[in-house]
């Protein structure tokens, strides 16, 4: 990882990385990278990737409609609301 | 220099469930803006999802439909971006194991040919809410709407086997009567139920590589798919022409001002570092469970085409028409049960119908005349009340609402055909009486050519009759009162 990376990933991850920080950021991650080099050498053939912890599966729920309306207790924490709906700074792509 | 066009589509199909993928809050469409968004759909801290049976089992007759194999093992991920419609900041989908895997979709091309189109998976995820930049809001400010936030998706991914708009067209078409027939998405293209992205690039011919695509998103007509598809071929190759080289990019067609432009630039846009989602263990669905779906399955447009053919003794080209979209096949089937004359029934659906829910731009579905009302007016057909010209008169009277039923509107405006052979003959005779230069002329023609000389007595008549004449009983009075002048 070079330090562009970093800041690219910062930016995705929408951190705020000073620049005095950069570096050791980099070189953290990159420690952190080299552990996983490390865990890498084992040798995995034939073993299931796991995405899960758990051995068990989704429990599903019926289709049934189970939540009321809540927009104005849900909405009571939004900084700034107009007919219902929450007010963001503009993105326009 | 001869250039080849590569097509592939990703299309949104927005699953006709009551609630959420991953909450029991409503999908219904137009409610008040965020009235049917939970804590879940609105990320709330220590909210966790719990997964609708019922998309699964949605997504799993799309799939049975395609002839694809079903993932009895299916994960969702993490797919990680920041937009303000988008409130958890991923958007929790499936990739290496979705739901529904490779399939194909065969579709009908101009010169009445098929092509089979492969589709390479097809994967189930949440939609976004609604981002609205045009209100009476605050300067730079921006009015979100998490209603659909949640709204559960099949994104179908096709392999790019699609060389022109028209290919494309028909293959959209084709997927729009499939999972309305199947009843898993209610079609309705103007609120976003079904979108289309659509993939494009051009290589020269007989080059095997295949060139850079761009992306055009979020196309949710038929029109304007083939319209965006045109005008980005075309701009494609005037670049290539020029020297110039495509850039791989995400593209925006607007239907309305027919332009087209760049969205976000590609290095952002495809780092969306997916992860499996710790919130959402795997789906695990089995045999029986996909069997039983197998058995439930209604006939498909393909099926249904053939056994029109077979049952009503219908053209393939009618058949087809009339099978492709559900409604109207149900339409078809609600009449004939009633007039028993099947090529009457799809004339009368395919032409006035048709012309006129086009005319009007209403879906069949929401038709101001049903099925037993147009059966109505074509047996009052059948049965010579009325004549074909004054069936188009009381049908515009249906249409309007002028009345409950064609026997109605045909009692209330006395447009019943005249079939009384006295009133009949006292008009043929009316018209004979004003009518001598003609009727000499009848009398000296060859005898081959009078019977095409008899049109214009027949005209006389129903003219003088505002058309209500029964038109075999005129020609029958007519040819003997002419015969008895010779």
């Amino acid at each position: 990882m070079k330090h562009d990376d970093i800041i690219a990933l910062a930016h995705l991850a929408r951190i705020n990385i000073n620049s005095d920080m950069v570096d050791d950021v980099t070189d953290n991650i990159n420690n952190i990278l080299s552990l996983v080099d490390q865990l890498q050498q084992a040798d995995t053939d034939g073993v299931e990737p796991m995405s899960h912890p758990l051995d068990a599966s989704q429990r599903l729920r019926a289709d049934e409609v189970t939540e009321k309306d809540q927009r104005d207790s849900l909405q009571s924490v939004s900084p700034a609301v107009e007919s219902g709906l929450f007010l963001v700074p503009q993105v326009i792509e | 220099m001869e250039w080849e066009t590569v097509i592939g589509l990703e299309v949104h199909v927005q699953l006709a469930t009551q609630t959420k993928i991953f909450s029991g809050a409503s999908t219904r469409y137009g409610a008040e803006p965020n009235t049917q968004a939970c804590a879940i759909d609105l990320a709330m801290p220590g909210t966790l999802p719990v997964a609708n049976e019922e998309a699964f089992r949605l997504a799993t007759m799309f799939g049975l439909a395609i002839n694809a194999d079903i993932g009895k093992r299916s994960v969702f991920e993490r797919k990680n971006y920041f937009y303000p419609d988008l409130p958890k900041g991923y958007q929790t989908t499936q990739l290496d194991e979705p739901i529904v895997g490779a399939g194909s979709v065969d579709i009908t091309l101009d010169d009445g040919s098929t092509k089979s189109i492969r589709i390479h998976h097809a994967h189930l995820e949440e939609d976004a809410g609604k981002s609205l930049h045009e209100g009476d809001f605050e300067q730079g400010m921006s009015g979100i709407d998490l209603n659909r936030a949640g709204t559960p998706l099949i994104e179908i991914v096709s392999e790019p086997d699609m060389s022109n708009a028209a290919e494309a067209v028909a293959f959209a078409k084709k997927l729009h009567s499939l999972v309305t027939a199947l009843g898993i998405c209610d079609g309705e293209m103007s609120q976003g139920s079904m979108r289309f992205d659509v993939n494009i690039s051009v290589r020269l011919k007989g080059e095997e590589k295949l060139g850079t695509r761009t992306e055009t998103k979020n196309l949710n007509s038929f029109k304007f798919m083939e319209e965006a598809i045109a005008m980005e071929v075309e701009r494609q190759i005037d670049v290539l022409e020029d020297g110039g080289t495509i850039t791989q990019e995400t593209r925006l067609y607007n239907g309305d001002t027919k332009t087209a432009r760049a969205m976000r630039s590609k290095e952002e846009a495809n780092d969306y570092r997916y992860f499996p989602c710790p919130d959402l263990l795997p789906v695990i669905i089995d045999d029986e469970y996909i069997d039983q779906i197998r058995q439930q399955l209604p006939e498909l447009p393909a099926a249904r085409c053939q056994r029109f053919v077979e049952e009503y003794s219908l053209s393939e080209y009618d058949a087809n028409i009339l099978s492709d979209n559900t409604h109207t096949a149900n339409f078809f089937e609600e009449t004939v049960a009633i007039t028993k004359d099947a090529k009457l029934s799809a004339n009368w659906i395919m032409g006035e119908l048709s012309a006129r829910l086009n005319a009007d731009e209403i879906a069949i579905s929401d038709c101001p005349i049903n099925p037993t009302q147009l059966a109505n007016l074509i047996e009052r057909i059948k049965d010579n009340s009325i004549s074909n010209k004054i069936a188009k008169q009381v049908f515009d009277s249906l249409w309007k609402g002028e009345g409950e039923s064609a026997d109605a509107i045909i009692e209330a405006k006395g447009l019943k055909q005249v079939s009384d052979t006295g009133a009949l003959e006292g008009m043929v005779d009316e018209v004979i009486s004003n009518s001598g230069a003609q009727v000499d002329n009848y009398r000296k023609a060859d005898p081959d050519k009078r019977p095409k000389m008899l049109g214009y007595f027949v005209g006389q008549v129903m003219k003088a009759s505002k058309g209500q004449a029964n038109p075999k009983m005129i020609n029958e009075i007519l040819l003997k009162k002419l015969n008895e002048l010779l």
